[in-house]
């Protein structure tokens, strides 16, 4: 069996010059790293000195930001145009149940704030787009990219490409992670590792395949530790090696991602759309796939509407359990698509499926047209759209 | 002959749930197309359009097989197939 490690790639030296000076208070604050000779006086200074921009506050973005603000990071940015949900709570610990409602920004610089009074935080209440990408991280020196959805992180790699920035990425789902260190200037960019998402539905967010809490904050510090050792310049970054956590079988691989010929290297914001190719199925949803909010509540309405047609709840019977439409059926998607599931459907003329956004139904309603049953469609947005 | 393909949990419902499949062949593609036989959505997803999938990653033994001759790339017994998804979870 060969083993072939990736090259290892060489970075110019710290990232950050030491330009701040420390207080009394802050040497005493920072004495453990003080004493690591990879970090020491000067690299505490250039720490201090840092502008590091987070992408996300979320499950990923909470220990990177947490970390980070502990370790005394002079200004640290945050983006996320969200609030605090309850569902957030499980996994995203710069919140608490009195947060629930509250601009997740705004929380984030509070808790931060009480972690480190001598960070400056920055709160970017907004969805980074192709409109503001550039404008927000011009200015910082490091980016991490803790964003939930695939629009973002090509919005995030081809700023960063643009504007000659390093940024750290990380992603999570269900008890696997993946983490690098993209920088341009000397290695791979996201792209040559994955130059096009896949298609809608094929790979689920977190919202619905669930992620173990925990491995947030393990890709999340892992995250954080490669930001903070290319500040003060320690060690091998991550650049042009992918890592591959699988939490259930507790095992790191180490890939490595070579540039690829071909690469897509844009020359502006403006030349790919992200929302376009990101969020949409690759096959588009035509009309006569979807079914309206309205146009099904109408149905509904009509006497024993809900008689004449199969209305069918594909999510997981805990979701169905917090709240279905009435007169629905639940039929989780996995077995949808099984023989059997496919034979109970063939027996409605009609039948309308729902999720949550509308991801896993259209996912669904193809499969169902493919076994040869015309009569379906999907409820466009889910039930989140009801 | 056997090498050992690994699979994510993301991918894992279109082989029927395994982690782990048991696969024969001398290539990449003898591979996919004996996995295939059995568990064609899987293959789909992992062939992409053009031969080998833009956002799922192949490696043998931990090299990427887009640099090692892509579906002619060799496998031998005992080898480990890995399949890297895309993921986009925050």
């Amino acid at each position: 069996m060969t083993t072939t490690t990736a090259p290892r790639v060489v970075v110019p030296g710290p990232l950050v010059e030491p330009t701040h000076d420390l207080s009394r208070e802050e040497i005493a604050r920072y004495s453990r790293h003080l004493l690591l000779p990879e970090v020491g006086l000067e690299g505490q200074r250039r720490l201090k000195s840092a502008r590091i921009l987070v992408v996300g506050a979320g499950g990923l973005g909470a220990p990177i930001l947490t970390y980070l603000a502990a370790a005394g990071v002079g200004t640290l940015g945050v983006v996320d145009d969200d609030v605090v949900d309850a569902s957030n709570l499980q996994r995203q610990v710069l919140f608490g149940s009195d947060d629930l409602g509250r601009p997740k920004v705004e929380v984030t610089a509070e808790r931060l704030a009480t972690i480190n009074p001598h960070v400056e935080v920055v709160a970017h209440p907004v969805r980074v787009d192709a409109t503001n990408a550039l404008d927000l991280f011009a200015g910082y020196d490091l980016v991490l990219d803790g964003a939930d959805n695939f629009a973002t992180r090509y919005l995030v790699n081809d700023a960063c490409v643009l504007l000659g920035l390093p940024y750290v990425w990380g992603s999570v789902f269900r008890f696997e992670g993946q983490v690098s260190l993209f920088w341009e200037r000397y290695g791979p960019q996201y792209r040559d590792l994955y130059s096009e998402p896949p298609p809608a539905g094929l790979v689920p967010s977190c919202a619905e395949g669930g992620v173990l809490g925990s491995l947030c904050a393990m890709i999340g510090a892992t995250m954080a530790s490669e930001a903070l050792k290319l500040v003060v310049g320690a060690g091998d970054p991550l650049v042009g090696r992918l890592l591959v956590l699988d939490a259930l079988s507790m095992r790191w691989r180490s890939f490595p991602i070579a540039r690829q010929p071909g690469t897509l290297r844009v020359g502006s914001l403006d030349e790919w759309d992200y929302v376009a190719r990101c969020d949409l199925p690759q096959a588009a949803p035509g009309a006569d796939d979807q079914i309206t909010p309205a146009e099904l509540r109408r149905r509904l309405d009509e006497p024993d509407g809900a008689r004449r047609f199969a209305l069918v709840d594909v999510r997981e019977p805990f979701e169905h359990e917090l709240g279905a439409i009435p007169g629905s059926i639940l039929l989780p998607r996995a077995q949808v698509t099984t023989p059997e599931g496919v034979a109970l459907l063939s027996e409605f003329d009609d039948v309308v499926l729902y999720c949550k956004s509308g991801a896993r139904s259209q996912a669904c309603l193809a499969r169902l047209r493919d076994a040869g049953h015309p009569g379906v469609r999907s409820l466009a947005g889910g039930i989140d759209a009801w | 002959m056997t090498a050992t393909m690994l699979l994510p949990a993301v991918l894992a419902g279109r082989a029927g749930g395994a982690r782990t499949l048991h696969v024969t062949g001398a290539t990449i593609a003898e591979v996919l197309e004996h996995v295939g036989a059995e568990h064609a959505d899987l293959v789909e997803v992992i062939r992409g359009r053009e031969g080998l999938s833009r956002y799922v990653n192949v490696y043998v033994n931990e090299v990427d097989v887009r640099g090692s001759g892509g579906l002619d790339t060799p496998v031998a017994a005992g080898d480990e197939i890995a399949v890297i998804p895309a993921v986009a979870g925050g």
